[in-house]
């Protein structure tokens, strides 16, 4: 995975198959750690401790088509590799959130990447799931819920093109507005 | 900044455009988003299949996603499943792909016979 974006798609998707009503990203920049953090949450199924135990483990894999499910390993090897760290937490029942944490300017740090195409996109793909998306820098703070947005757009559906090209438009500019100059990759 | 109170200027443009279309069901396209398909390219694929579609305004073509499809090694994979319910199945796909299956099969209904999942069976992949 080359952005933190598609690693955060793709732990989603595992939230998505878990049945969750909510997804929740986070991403959060600490000058000080010098760290990026990047927490995914949901409320769907959870696991049990076994299975929790496993779950860093690439042979380890709810699917069914093959023995291997490299989601999770990937992005923790992503993690370690700029000097950051990972932790699982989940409860059955209740949920499960990843805690991703990245060397903000590590040299081997992925790039956030599309984060607003993705979270645009999972927006309009599972309508019923309320996908909120929270950055924060020091006093800065940006919020999006796609619950609110589907409230106000009523009987249109987010899946609408120019509604998925107003989202990310409007992500993307909370993403500059919060990590312009603070990620490098992102111009202030 | 932009507000989210935006969205309720285009809920009233997009509302009247949806009232005008007819009700038949359109085509889908159904991108491969799974580890397999993100990692192998899937994000910039499904961009540009949503970029043709809004360029060439069709407005009965929808572009989603799903979890893997099952055939990881000819990531990244593309469905186009045709209002009468028939299936496609495009593999490895790219950007460059996209176009041409925008072109070619969603508007001209000729399918791209070399990019589908039994050429790429039949050569040994």
């Amino acid at each position: 995975m080359r952005e933190i974006a598609l690693h955060i798609l793709d732990i989603m998707q595992n939230s998505v198959a878990a049945g969750a009503g909510r997804i929740g990203v986070s991403i959060t920049a600490d000058d000080g750690a010098g760290m990026i953090t990047a927490v995914i949450e949901d409320n769907g199924c959870g696991m049990d401790e076994e299975m929790l135990k496993r779950v860093t483990d690439p042979f380890t894999t709810t699917r069914t088509t093959r023995k291997v499910g490299l989601g999770i390993p990937l992005l923790k090897s992503s993690c370690m590799m700029s000097g950051g760290s990972f932790d699982i937490t989940s409860q059955k029942g209740c949920g499960t959130r990843v805690t991703a944490v990245f060397g903000k300017d590590h040299i081997d740090r992925p790039v956030l990447g599309d984060l607003a195409g993705v979270i645009a996109d999972m927006s309009a793909a599972f309508p019923e799931i309320d996908i909120r998306l929270e950055l924060k820098h020091r006093d800065k703070c940006f919020t999006y819920s796609s619950a609110d947005a589907g409230r106000i757009l009523g009987e249109v559906p987010v899946s609408e093109p120019a509604v998925v090209k107003w989202l990310k438009e409007y992500i993307d500019e909370g993403v500059k507005h919060i990590f312009g100059g603070v990620l490098n990759e992102i111009v202030g | 900044m932009k507000s989210l109170a935006e969205l309720e200027e285009i809920r009233k443009r997009t509302l009247d455009e949806i009232k005008m279309r007819t009700n038949k069901d359109g085509i889908r396209i159904v991108v491969g988003m799974a580890t397999c398909g993100i990692a192998a390219g899937a994000r910039p694929v499904m961009n540009r299949f949503v970029e043709e579609i809004a360029k060439r305004r069709l407005s009965d073509v929808s572009v989603t996603m799903t979890g893997c499809i099952g055939v990881c090694k000819l990531e990244p994979i593309v469905e186009v499943i045709n209002a009468d319910g028939t299936k496609v199945t495009y593999v490895k796909m790219t950007p460059e792909k996209a176009s041409r299956v925008v072109a070619e099969h969603i508007v001209n209904g000729r399918v791209c016979q070399d990019l589908t999942i039994g050429a790429a069976e039949q050569a040994g992949n």
